[in-house]
Parts: C-alpha cells; structure tokens; sequence
C-alpha cells in the first residue's frame, strides 16, 4: 500500500505525461511551450527521485471495491498507515487542518480525512487511488439549469455554456492544462463525487456512450479555443481531457457538476489477488 | 530574451526597472508565505523578520528534518489569487519587493504594486522539483507551531530561481491580459453551437 501511494504522489501517470508530451510539440506560443518544458522536466525529476510531483501533495481519495467478505476495514487501515507513514517522511504534504482549532493535524488523519469509499462488487478486488490538489479542488464547480446569465438551458448546450464559463473563470488558477471530470444529473452531492471519480479514467479512454463522447470531445476543442494556456499565461493547451458521466436526477433539478483537476493528475488503480498483492495495475 | 539576475532582497530602482514578461533568475534570500501568514501581517501583526525588499513566496513547502537540519523535498507555488484581500496590505506596510506564486493577482495588489514598487514573480504550479531544485539552505523557519509545517514562515536561500514577470510596478498584468483575451473568446464560443 506504501508503494502504491508512494507512485501516486511521485510519478506522473504515463498517459498524462503521453498528453503534456503532445501538448508541447503542438504549442506555438514562446511562454506556452517554456511552461509545458518546465511541467515535463519537473515531473521527469520527481519520478527520477521518487520526490513529490507537486508540493501540494493533495488530499486523498480511495475507491475500494470487492464482493462482501473482502477485509475492507484492513485495507482501510493500511491505507491511513501508509499515508501517516510517508507524511512523516517527507513525501506527502500535512495536509489537514481542523477547523475547530485552526491547527493542522500533521497526520494528515482528521474527521473524514482521508476519504475512503468502500463499495461491495462482484469482480476482483481493485484499489483506485488519487490525490487531488487545493489549488485545484478550489476551481470545481457546479451549476443548476437553467442559468440565465449564460444562457444555458436543460440541454447538452447548456452543460458546454456552464464547462465553458468554469474553465474560463478558473483561468490558470488551477493549473492548467487541467483535465475535467463532469457529472450532468446527480444530486448536489452525487454530482461533485460523480464527477471526481471521472478523473479515474485515462486520458485517451472513449465514453460507451457515443452522445457523451461526443460532449467531451466538443468540450475539450472548445476550451482549448479560449487561449488561456498552459498555468494561464495564454496559449492553446487549456485542457487535456474532458471525462462526462450521466447520472439520474429529479424531474426539478438539472446539475451540472465538474471537478478540475490540475495538469498534475495523479491517480492509480490496482487489482489485488486473493492474498492482498497487487496482481494487476488498471 | 535575455534574463535578468536579480537579489532578493530588491533595492526599489531593480523593481522598477522590471517589466510584464522579462524573465529573471532569483538569487538571494526569499521567505514563504501563504494563507495564514496573510492574514497575520495584513492584521497589523510584526513579522519576524525585516520584509523589506523581500521575494514573499506564496509556497507551502513540504518539509522533513533530519540529523542536518531541514530539507525542503518540494517547494513549488500556490494559488496566489487567495492572497488578493490581503496582498495589497501587506506590500503598503511591510514594503516588499516582489511576491512570487502562480496563477496572478487581481487589481488591488497591482495598484498596490505601482503605488509602492513591487512586482508579480510567476512560477509553474506543481514543478516541485524543478523549483527546490533552486533551494540551497533552509535558514529559518518562524511560526511553525503556530500555523504549521506547509503556512510557516521558511526563509530559503535560493540560487538563480527562474520565474516570468507577470506583474509589474508600471500597471501591465499579463494575467489581465490573457483574462480578458479569454473572456472575448468565450463570449464568441458561447454563440457558436457545439
């Protein structure tokens, strides 16, 4: 479990590093490309030093699925050791302050902290792990329809207005190129995590569902027509990703939700085999 | 374009003669702060060290100590735009010389820039590496017990940090520049059908 969220904190998912790759042979701008060459050369060097992508070290999010009887509450815990484990020793940041006392914990253990999901399933046992980032967290947002200052409505039009408007009020303050994970539908709360776990899937994945592949594709191009660029110093890498899910919501309410995340996406998924080893990165 | 070498602490006559998109090489002493520490001194609070001149870095480091002292593992910017209540304040008393993050700041600590000779040092968010890199010695570390490891105040010596002036003591904000470029776009892409 120490390795695992060890390589989350410290190297880049190749898919990410495949999409900033392309993203910098494709950048005309001066700043745009100095940015994405600094952006690959750190990410470079804290996988070459097992050191911190980002000093923003995240906060933690595991998934855990399993048919009943899988020690949950076991693997529960080792996750909250190894996180307490590498706090102390430098490679995640203390992130957790309780708002009571305005102290920070320096565990990086608080009331709800880390989050951990545990759903019962009929496969094999998986772990998906990420660490998301305030900076980013910070530029999430969610939006019920109609909206009229934007001129959105109960549509797929609607939903582009709102992303669109998201992407642009957030500028570079979430560490663009960011990737977007999208929830239409949900309730408020559905929403955001709905849209969050989207940030699970990699970067060249194709929704099933050809109505949303098809959103997600017009989003991405759109966005990277505002020019804000990469950390928003303009150029036309705004977004690497769009990722939608579509969830059912109540006849009176249309959400739309969407969590940004930063270039410095950092998220693993594994299968364990029967003894509790990884037998299969996802 | 070349690169301009500069000390931190700032003489005003180096901030003044600092233009929106000259890039620099920071050398000298630099001190971190961010949420917390903006509060404290916009409150009135004395820092604990003289800030005259000085590059405040909106960073929260990750930091480990060990039988040499502390060592800074990653050290890149935070989101500067949170300071923006408090920035303009802070430069007016306590006369800094430049604050470096990322993602920029909003009118008030630009006016507060040309009014008292500050400027805006860009850093790429999350090249944590590439930035402590930079980082040559820890030599203190004020408020740790206060306000914690990540809003402490460390003061770092750093040798030729590379960072983009965005902000400047003439008025010029590439930040409000591209925003505004951006919002035109959007404005277009809004009428366009997906």
């Amino acid at each position: 479990m120490l390795a695992l969220l060890k390589k989350t904190c410290t190297e880049l998912p190749q898919d990410v590093v495949s999409a900033l790759d392309a993203a910098w042979s494709s950048e005309e701008d001066a700043i745009a490309r100095e940015t994405l060459s600094i952006i690959r050369e750190s990410a470079g060097l804290s996988r070459a030093q097992s050191l911190p992508i980002c000093q923003d070290t995240g906060a933690l999010l595991a998934v855990i699925e399993g048919r009943p009887g899988v020690a949950f509450y076991a693997i529960e815990e080792a996750l909250v050791q190894a996180a307490e484990s590498l706090t102390d020793h430098g490679i995640l940041r203390q992130n957790c302050v309780d708002p009571l006392t305005e102290k920070n914990t320096g565990t990086n253990r608080g009331a709800f902290v880390p989050q951990i999901h545990c759903r019962p399933g009929t496969g094999p046992t998986t772990i998906k792990l990420m660490l998301k980032g305030g900076g980013s967290e910070n530029m999430s947002a969610q939006y019920s329809l109609p909206c009229k200052e934007l001129g959105a409505g109960r549509d797929f039009d609607g939903v582009r207005r709102c992303v669109l408007d998201a992407v642009n009020k957030a500028q570079g303050k979430g560490c663009a190129p960011g990737i977007l994970g999208l929830c239409i539908g949900g309730d408020r709360a559905s929403g955001y995590y709905l849209a969050k776990e989207q940030l699970f899937r990699k970067l060249p994945d194709v929704n099933t569902e050809p109505a949303l592949a098809k959103l997600e594709e017009d989003i991405r191009v759109q966005a990277n027509r505002l020019g804000i660029g990469p950390m928003g110093l303009s150029g036309k890498t705004t977004v690497l990703g769009v990722k939608v899910i579509a969830a059912g919501r109540h006849p009176a309410s249309y959400f739309v939700s969407i969590s940004y995340s930063c270039w410095a996406t950092r998220r693993y998924a594994v299968e364990l085999d029967a003894s509790g080893r990884i037998a299969a990165w996802l | 374009m070349a690169v301009k070498r500069i000390c931190s602490p700032l003489d005003e006559q180096t901030v003044r003669g600092l233009k929106s998109g000259d890039r620099v090489l920071v050398s000298g002493v630099i001190v971190t702060g961010r949420d917390q520490v903006h509060t404290y001194l916009a409150s009135g609070a004395e820092p604990p060290i003289d800030l005259t001149g000085m590059v405040l870095y909106h960073c929260g480091p990750v930091a480990v100590k060990d039988a040499q002292g502390w060592k800074i593992t990653a050290a890149g910017p935070t989101t500067s735009m949170r300071e923006e209540p408090y920035q303009a304040k802070v430069i007016e008393r306590l006369r800094i010389g430049a604050v470096m993050g990322k993602g920029g700041m909003g009118p008030a600590t630009l006016e507060a820039m040309q009014a008292h000779g500050c400027v805006y040092l860009h850093v790429t968010g999350g090249a944590a590496q590439y930035l402590a890199r930079c980082i040559t010695a820890v030599k203190e570390v004020h408020l740790l017990e206060r306000f914690g490891q990540p809003e402490a105040m460390w003061v770092l010596e750093v040798q030729d940090l590379p960072a983009l002036v965005t902000m400047d003591s003439h008025g010029e904000s590439l930040h409000a520049t591209v925003e505004d470029e951006a919002t035109r776009n959007f404005k277009l892409l809004l009428d366009e059908k997906a």
